[in-house]
């Protein structure tokens, strides 16, 4: 059964399921209420199989396209040498070489393929060959066989018998994974409150992103935008990872434009200096840079995912996958007129994690 | 026939490889294997030619590329940019790219070829989907053919981390903040894969061996039991005149199949070649180096990565009211994180892996199958996967709202609103008008196996009617059309029916319900009385070149 032309006719459907590995044959199936197979059509010959000046109109073509091949390589070579890169720095010098190099380089190898596969196609020969498939499956007998192996070597080892043995193995295999987890423990350390803190505390000068240059108040105008980073960050040990949630916005608006806020928060309602509003950089999605800011609207878009934050409404999400506003800064100026934090974020700043509990 | 052992020196050579290995014996079972031919087949061979490249490619960037996020100053050839601090994977990329001869070149091309190894990956799978070649006995392959998928996928991203430039430190960042937002594990996740805060200092060269040795070599591996599995099982086939699912049609390995795919793998390099030659990709530096405050507007990841970037924008942090990140006990949900860049993504990947045994047990047939499904002849088949394609792309246009907004002049809310929609509507959409498209085409196949072609030539009968007359199929023409099995459902058992059995017999009925039976010889025999009775049908039904007219009969007619 297992050889037989199958394609025909199968109503056994899914009852015939069942176990071991059915090929979808027939068994004793009605044949007449589907047609057969018509086998294999004649072979139809190509014009290089019966016309010996095609054949070798065919080789000339295959040898040509490797000779080609051979001159995509030369290409390369002259290329490699004839156009140096550190003599002439420019981009368009690096454009040229290259060009000249993947051109080269690319022909020579496509071209070999493409011989390859044109003589096949054309010289070599095509009569379609059958072969049989056979069952995946072993027969009966060597599945009860191999069974009885399997049966044998376990009551040989005795693992069933000598129960004892058995379970002191298995316990002991239980537990020796556990050194290979705990050996991951060092790889990086316990956040801690880490994530809390940030460079920003009282005193602190707003700088410019990224000369480190101090915010005079009077430079802030109306609609103008700075990109902060704390006075000191490049001294600190970390300044990547302090400047991932230190970074500011700086923008200035007129203060009747914002909203007020009310209950708790109301206290917030002076952290602006003179309609001069700081927030954090750092979205309360995933943490991409809130860079763009629109003048006419007062919005601030994240490109990451575009959650946008209303300046008018302290940085409440009208659109976008974020949910938290972003955190405000508090500031003033000092005694030179330069911006510094009146005190650090109310919260942590950047993206959303376990243990951050509820913000404001 | 000549032998090669004619030849002395060749005889002494293959005699000395099959005393120490056998020779002989391989070559006896191998080389005149048979291998069918469809040019779908050769999406998996780009994924495997590609991957090759791939090695290649990257071997010679190791030599140059230092996976160090140590800072240090930029001196090299790029002017913009010297004297800027910059760490040293950028440092060493941008020096492949300006000091290494062919540098630039071999970046293009193992970038270019990592673009299209995911490609054909994501095509072949659709392929093999559509045509139902997961079927019994191939269900493990379909197992290993998505873990390649998956690990395809993470040896891009790594990848694409390792020149430490803007846009791919904003792809860590955003990965940071998704691990981040697991419950109860993800802040220590986070530290433990970052060494600390975020960049930290580890992050590149932890990629770095992720990419270069563990996802290669996993791959590796995977694929070797993947062609492993194909040989044992031998490559399936479309139906057709003399194809049976007892057979295999096509050509011997050695020498044309061999010379087409070899041919193949250099035609597939060579045009990665090409494309690096003349298409600038991933200009580091003129991105930057990577820094948390600047980033640009358009900011994308790969393509491949687009649909959960997509995702993260699609899900909105506020329905209306409802925000869809909460705390409780102090303790932060962010299911507006985790939803889309976890949820979607890892049931995506479940249904991936479970379909094969879903369908099993959904038509009952655990039967082995070696003829490829005409993707037609499944419509809800067919129409899932094109579905599941829909809600792919969905997803993966959602990451590109920002720039198609702005290109078209709409607003970026709007353009996320239509998404957002279609991401509900879409797949249910696609899925109805597949099924009915594939139903409409079995039953022109239908129409055509009964009737024959039109030709275009009106006939006046001597009753003085018109007829356009049909040139019927010949056989070989008719089989394709007639050979498949029709579908089976899956009853509810007679006696009680548990709720399983019932759910069982209701989504059999879903798949299977609607189906086109296959045309029958008798009904032949009806439509061609019928057509003859309007002088319709042509003489011609028989062809000279039968073989046989069994099945049986195409196999040894044609033995070798
Ligand atoms: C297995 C599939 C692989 C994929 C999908 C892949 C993908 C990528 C991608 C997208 C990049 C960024 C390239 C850029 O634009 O700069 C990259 C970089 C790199 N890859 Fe791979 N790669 C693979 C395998 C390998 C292997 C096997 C090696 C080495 C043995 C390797 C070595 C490198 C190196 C050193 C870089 C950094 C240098 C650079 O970015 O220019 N890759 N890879
Ligand atoms: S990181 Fe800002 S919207 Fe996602």
């Amino acid at each position: 059964m297992k050889d037989s032309p199958t394609t025909e006719h199968n109503d056994a459907g899914p009852s015939h399921g069942g176990v071991g590995t059915d090929l979808a044959a027939p068994e004793g199936a009605a044949l007449d209420n589907r047609f057969a197979n018509p086998g294999l059509p004649a072979h139809r010959y190509r014009t290089t199989d019966i016309d010996p000046a095609a054949a070798k109109r065919a080789e000339r073509q295959v040898s040509t396209i490797f000779l080609l091949s051979a001159v995509g390589t030369l290409v390369f070579l002259v290329g490699y040498f004839a156009l140096p890169i550190d003599d002439d720095k420019s981009l368009g010098r690096l454009q040229l070489s290259t060009m000249v190099l993947g051109l080269g380089l690319g022909f020579a190898i496509f071209l070999i393929g493409i011989g390859l596969v044109h003589w096949a196609k054309t010289l070599m020969p095509d009569h379609e060959q059958i072969e049989l498939r056979h069952d995946i499956r072993g027969t009966d007998e060597e599945r009860r066989d191999a069974s009885n192996i399997i049966l044998d070597g376990v009551e040989e080892s005795g693992i069933m018998r000598r129960t004892v043995i058995r379970n002191s193995l298995i316990g002991a295999m239980a537990i020796l994974p556990i050194p290979a987890v705990v050996l991951f423990r060092d790889l990086g350390p316990l956040p801690g409150t880490v994530l809390r803190e940030s460079l920003w505390e009282e005193g602190v000068r707003l700088t410019r992103d990224p000369d480190g240059t101090p915010i005079r108040a009077a430079d802030v105008t109306f609609g103008s935008v700075f990109h902060v980073i704390p006075d000191g960050l490049s001294e600190s040990s970390h300044p990547i990872e302090e400047k991932a949630k230190a970074a500011v916005l700086l923008i200035r608006i007129q203060p009747e434009d914002v909203q007020p806020l009310e209950g708790d928060l109301a206290v917030r309602n002076d952290w602006d200096y003179d309609g001069i509003y700081a927030y954090s950089k750092i979205c309360t999605h995933v943490g991409c840079p809130v860079a763009l800011y629109e003048q006419q609207t007062h919005h601030l878009l994240c490109p990451c995912h575009q959650s946008t934050f209303d300046l008018t409404q302290h940085c409440k999400v009208i659109f976008g996958p974020a949910k938290r506003p972003l955190p405000q800064l508090p500031i003033t100026v000092d005694g030179e007129g330069y911006l510094v934090a009146s005190g650090p974020f109310p919260e942590p700043p950047g993206p959303s994690y376990w243990e951050r509990g509820a913000s404001a | 026939m000549s032998s090669i052992l004619t030849d002395k020196r060749t005889a002494t050579l293959a005699g000395y490889v099959d005393d120490r290995v056998g020779a002989s014996k391989i070559v006896k079972t191998f080389a005149r294997k048979i291998f069918p031919d469809h040019w779908s087949f050769m999406l998996g061979e780009i994924a495997l030619y590609t991957f090759v490249v791939l090695l290649i490619s990257g071997t010679f960037l190791t030599f140059w590329y230092t996976p160090s996020m140590a800072l240090t100053t930029y001196e090299g050839s790029y002017a913009p940019l010297v004297g800027q601090t910059v760490s040293e994977a950028y440092e060493t990329t941008l020096n492949i790219s300006f000091d290494i001869r062919g540098g630039l070149l071999m970046r293009q091309i193992h970038h270019w070829a990592a673009l299209l190894f995911v490609a054909a990956i994501l095509a072949h799978m659709a392929r093999v989907f559509v045509t139902g070649a997961f079927r019994k006995p191939r269900e493990l392959n379909w197992i290993v053919g998505c873990l390649l998928a998956i690990l395809a996928l993470a040896a891009g991203f790594t990848g694409y981390s390792l020149p430490d430039d803007l846009l791919s430190g904003n792809g860590l960042r955003i990965i940071s903040g998704v691990i981040q937002a697991i419950p109860v594990v993800g802040t220590y996740l986070a530290f433990f894969i970052f060494g600390g805060e975020f960049p930290g200092e580890v992050i590149i060269p932890r990629l770095f061996i992720l990419h270069v040795m563990l996802i290669p070599a996993a791959l590796l591996a995977l694929i070797g039991v993947h062609l492993g599995l194909l040989v044992l099982h031998k490559h399936m086939q479309f139906p057709a005149p003399g194809r049976t699912n007892t057979n295999v049609v096509g050509y011997p390995v050695f020498p044309v199949y061999a010379a087409k795919a070899g041919g193949f793998f250099f035609i597939v390099f060579g045009v990665v070649v090409l494309m690096a030659a003349v298409v600038t990709i991933n200009p580091i530096w003129a991105y930057g180096p990577y820094d948390p405050s600047p980033i640009g507007a358009g900011t994308q990841p790969d393509w491949y990565i687009l649909f959960v970037d997509g995702a993260l924008r699609l899900m909105p942090g506020w329905l209306g009211p409802i925000p869809t990140e909460f705390t409780t006990f102090g303790y932060v949900w962010s299911l507006n994180i985790l939803l889309p860049g976890a949820v979607v993504p890892g049931l995506m990947i479940m249904a991936l892996f479970a379909y094969p045994w879903v369908e099993q047990w959904l038509s009952g047939d655990t039967r082995e199958h070696h003829l490829l499904d005409r993707p037609r002849n499944k419509p809800t088949r067919t129409g899932l996967g094109v579905a599941a394609l829909v809600f792919y792309v969905v997803m993966a246009l959602a990451a590109t709202n920002d720039l198609v907004a702005t290109h078209f002049h709409i607003s970026i809310n709007d353009m996320t609103y239509v998404l957002r929609t279609l991401f509900f509507v879409g797949p249910p959409l696609a899925f109805w008008v597949t099924k009915r498209v594939c139903l409409g085409l079995q039953r022109r196949d239908r129409d055509l196996a009964l009737h024959g072609r039109e030709t275009g030539r009106i006939v006046r009968t001597a009753d003085g009617e018109y007829f356009e007359v049909h040139e019927p199929l010949d056989v070989y023409e008719r089989w394709n059309l007639v050979q498949q099995e029709a579908d089976q459902l899956v009853p509810l058992p007679t006696g009680k029916a548990s709720g399983l059995d019932k759910l069982r017999a209701r989504m059999s009925a879903f798949f299977f319900e609607d189906r086109i039976e296959p045309v029958t010889p008798a009904e032949l025999e009806a439509a061609h009385a019928h057509d003859d009775g309007h002088g319709r049908a042509l003489e011609g039904d028989t062809d000279p070149h039968a073989v046989s007219a069994s099945g049986r009969g195409s196999e040894t007619g044609h033995g070798h």
